[in-house]
């Protein structure tokens, strides 16, 4: 269940990069439709949030350690959000290169937390 | 006397000859404007990605040095260290101003020292390391961008510099 979680959050968060990305490279900060991509982003991380903590609920536990787990659970809802801010105050193209490159982190983000899931759960 | 400070800009408007007063007014407020703007632009992003390395250096250093300190000592502390010139260089962006741009970039060059040294012993003699840091391998378990975000940190600190123009130099370019 969470495996697939991650692997949409992953895929999400490539696709805003990449569409951030081609608007600073076309020197355009970041418009509507680019906010609502990060929610949509945001949602899904939010989602993988709620199913994290209904998994450790029913007595799942992270290979790698809980508070690591926590943290980038937490970390992967932040990032969108937080880069969606810093965009909002920089309205040019670096405003869209900021976004591209949280898209980036969270899938990054998304990687480690499979790591730290670990094999062997549903 | 107000034609003595005009500085020549990229985008030198059609001035209007407006009283002297708000024109010097309005430069004071642009050189000002130019002295923060180490936070703005492409400078903007390196604040980001400086916030979010400051965060993961920080946060894995607190949890390496509270659950298993005496594992890699070394390698922990050292990870605290980085993250703390990374929160230095993110708040002197964030804050802006010469001062906080000189600052900035003494940290740079600090930040960029440290994954060179680190990373060249994490190679050489890597029983000192037996546990990775952010800058351990010139940072390749972070894509490189340890050794990457300083180089392009003193790359716009000084193109920051240079767009802040001396009044003095500029005296006298005007018929």
């Amino acid at each position: 269940m969470l495996d697939a979680v991650i692997i949409i959050v992953t895929v999400t968060a490539l696709l805003l990069a990449a569409w951030c990305g081609f608007a600073a490279y076309r020197d355009s900060a970041t418009k509507d439709w680019h906010f609502a991509g990060m929610a949509v982003v945001t949602l899904v991380t939010l989602v993988q949030l709620v199913i994290s903590l209904v998994q450790l609920g029913h007595g799942d536990r992270p290979e790698q350690g809980m508070a690591v787990f926590l943290a980038y659970l937490l970390g992967a809802a932040c990032t969108i959000p937080a880069a969606a801010f810093m965009s909002l105050a920089e309205r040019t193209r670096w405003g869209s290169a900021i976004v591209a490159a949280g898209g980036v982190i969270l899938a990054v983000l998304e990687l480690r937390l499979h790591e730290i899931w670990g094999n062997g759960h549903g | 006397m107000a034609e003595d400070m005009t500085r020549q800009t990229a985008k030198a408007e059609p001035v209007t000859q407006a009283e002297p007063k708000a024109e010097e007014a309005a430069q004071a407020e642009q050189t000002q404007k130019q002295a923060r703007s180490i936070g703005t632009g492409p400078g903007r992003l390196l604040l980001s990605l400086y916030g979010v390395f400051t965060v993961a250096a920080l946060s894995r250093s607190i949890v390496q040095i509270s659950t298993k300190f005496h594992d890699a000592p070394l390698a922990y502390v050292l990870s605290g260290v980085a993250g703390l010139v990374y929160a230095v260089i993110t708040i002197a962006l964030w804050r802006g101003g010469e001062a906080a741009r000189r600052l900035a970039l003494v940290c740079c060059s600090v930040e960029l020292a440290g994954v060179i040294a680190v990373g060249v012993l994490s190679i050489a003699d890597s029983a000192a390391f037996p546990d990775a840091t952010v800058w351990s391998d010139f940072g390749d378990g972070y894509g490189f961008l340890p050794l990457l975000l300083p180089v392009a940190g003193l790359l716009w600190l000084r193109r920051a510099a240079r767009g802040t123009p001396a009044p003095s130099r500029q005296t006298g370019t005007e018929a």
